[in-house]
């Protein structure tokens, strides 16, 4: 089996671009930012969180808190992906009881990454509302699970995989569509 | 690359990139310890056997609490209520457990060796959680985790241990993993209970020493470890109780020849004014309530990599995002279907 690039569907500068609106959009529908915090799901939702919340500083001035979650022990099909799955340590540095989360995250595909990261918030307190922003949305849904912020939204097919690449991880910024040929 | 498990029977036998590995695993268990919801589902629908043919309170209420943390549930056996006493052999017993179907099997059992012989035996993970005087590996964890904690690093401590040395399976264990990291060991206690052979069985290049009197073996100590003194050895005629605590107590005057910075472990249960003065016990340097949390933490990680990741081996390299190769295919209606 082979990996094809089929299409880039964002450029670096392109990933900028989005991440400011995104963080416009969010301190615009969230009328303040008061008690608003970030929640990057690991790993590529934590560099975009990090981004993001950098981004409201230059519109609001106001530092967002931003936290950082692990999914690993909420997935629902542990023992199916990864045989002795490494956890990583989560960072929520501040208390999530009455407040405004939004979960960052770099790819909505089936909804189930989401569903693990709300069973994961839920254990720390009880949040006053708890958003979601994605750079992509590529449909497929299995959860009923929308996202309220979303970058772009994707017609894939189930073979296709969307490949976010960050400067942080990847060492190289685009968004590329790749398919697996037999 | 990522250390594979499929029991943990000894620490001997692991290197120091293994033991920094699950010391590491265990810190996002710590976490969960100080959130107010603290039991997880991860391990739903798995069973845990607790198979303790060795009287037990704490490993065995700790590695139930980490496995109910872990959303599992456990299957107990008690040596003293159990057929063990009808006669039955130790083959036996754990075959009759496993017919049930277990998950993972956890063991004590008085004879040393008797965790590996089983592991031989079944096509389950077991954990040993004491085999006679070889080895208890996840107190030796979580003795490393509470250390790690306080003092940052295992690199080149210097490690005193005080007491029954000899029939100790917590210093084994203890040696082994701080003796992959560089640390100097002093080793203390009446003469019957350090003899020489014991300066052999650490790392190749760990250095040991043996010691007998306190107050030399404490001084310049990062860490002290307190062995629990087997009252019953006590009455020998060669040492009598009110000798050992004359001898070898640890209380706050002999602390202070060690570091000021140094702490005090104890794996429990204390028998304080014996091997330990209450006022040692209750101090600022002691560790004894941390390592008790630690190691919820400890069994929690164990049991997490050894079950949940117990699966049969695949080729799909774990996925951080939501894309899994097969998704369809992953949906976890049963999950009786995900063990091996």
């Amino acid at each position: 089996m082979r990996i094809l690039e089929k299409a880039q569907l964002m450029s670096a500068s392109e990933v900028d671009r989005t991440l400011q609106r995104l963080a416009h959009e969010i301190v615009e529908k969230s009328g303040g930012t008061k008690h608003l915090a970030l929640i990057g799901i690991r790993r590529r939702g934590v560099p975009l969180a990090q981004r993001i919340a950098q981004a409201m500083r230059g519109i609001d001035g106001v530092e967002i808190p931003v936290g950082i979650l692990d999914i690993t022990l909420y997935r629902d099909d542990l023992s199916k992906v990864a045989p002795q799955a490494v956890l990583q340590s989560s960072d929520i540095p501040f208390s999530v009881d009455n407040m405004d989360l939004v979960l960052v995250d770099d790819v909505l595909y089936t909804g189930r990454t989401i569903r693990a990261a709300m069973n994961g918030l839920f254990d720390l307190g009880r949040p006053k509302r708890v958003s979601l922003c994605v750079l992509i949305d590529r449909g497929h849904r299995e959860m009923p699970i929308e996202a309220q912020y979303v970058g772009r939204t994707v017609q894939t097919s189930d073979t296709e995989i969307i490949e976010v690449r960050l400067r942080e991880i990847d060492h190289e910024e685009r968004v590329v569509l790749v398919d697996r040929v037999e | 690359m990522t250390p594979k498990f499929r029991d943990l029977l000894a620490l001997e036998p692991l290197t120091a990139d293994e033991l920094t590995f699950l010391l590491d695993q265990s810190k996002p268990f710590e976490e969960i310890q100080r959130h107010p919801l603290k039991k997880l589902a991860t391990l739903r629908g798995k069973t845990i056997a607790l198979a303790f043919f060795e009287n037990s309170t704490r490993t065995r209420i700790s590695f139930g609490t980490a496995a109910s943390r872990l959303g599992a549930d456990t299957m107990n056996l008690q040596a003293e209520a159990s057929s063990v006493k009808k006669g039955e052999s130790l083959l036996d017993t754990i075959y009759t457990l496993n017919a049930m179907k277990p998950d993972c099997l956890v063991m004590r059992h008085a004879s040393s060796g008797s965790a590996d012989f089983v592991a031989r035996h079944l096509d389950i993970p077991v954990i040993n959680a004491g085999d006679g005087t070889h080895e208890h590996p996840s107190q030796g964890l979580l003795d490393a985790l509470t250390i790690r904690n306080r003092k940052g690093t295992l690199e080149n401590l210097n490690v005193t241990i005080l007491g029954d040395i000899q029939h100790s399976r917590v210093a084994r264990s203890n040696i082994h993993l701080l003796g992959k990291f560089g640390c100097r060991f002093t080793l203390c206690g009446p003469a019957m209970w350090v003899p020489r052979e014991l300066e052999k069985i650490g790392p190749p290049a760990a250095q040991m020493r043996r010691v007998f009197r306190i107050e030399e073996a404490l001084e310049g100590a990062d860490v002290v470890l307190v062995l629990r003194v087997q009252t019953e050895r006590l009455h020998e005629p060669a040492l009598s109780a009110s000798d050992y605590i004359l001898l070898y107590q640890l209380n706050a005057e002999r602390l202070r020849r060690a570091k000021p910075d140094a702490i005090v472990l104890h794996p429990g249960p204390m028998n304080r004014g014996i091997e330990i003065s209450p006022e040692v016990a209750d101090g600022p340097q002691s560790c004894v309530l941390e390592q008790v949390t630690n190691g919820i933490a400890v069994r929690m990680a164990l049991l997490f990599l050894l079950v949940a990741g117990a699966a049969e081996d695949s080729s799909d390299p774990p996925n951080e995002t939501e894309q899994p190769r097969n998704r369809r295919s992953t949906d976890v209606k049963d999950p009786s279907h995900a063990s091996r």
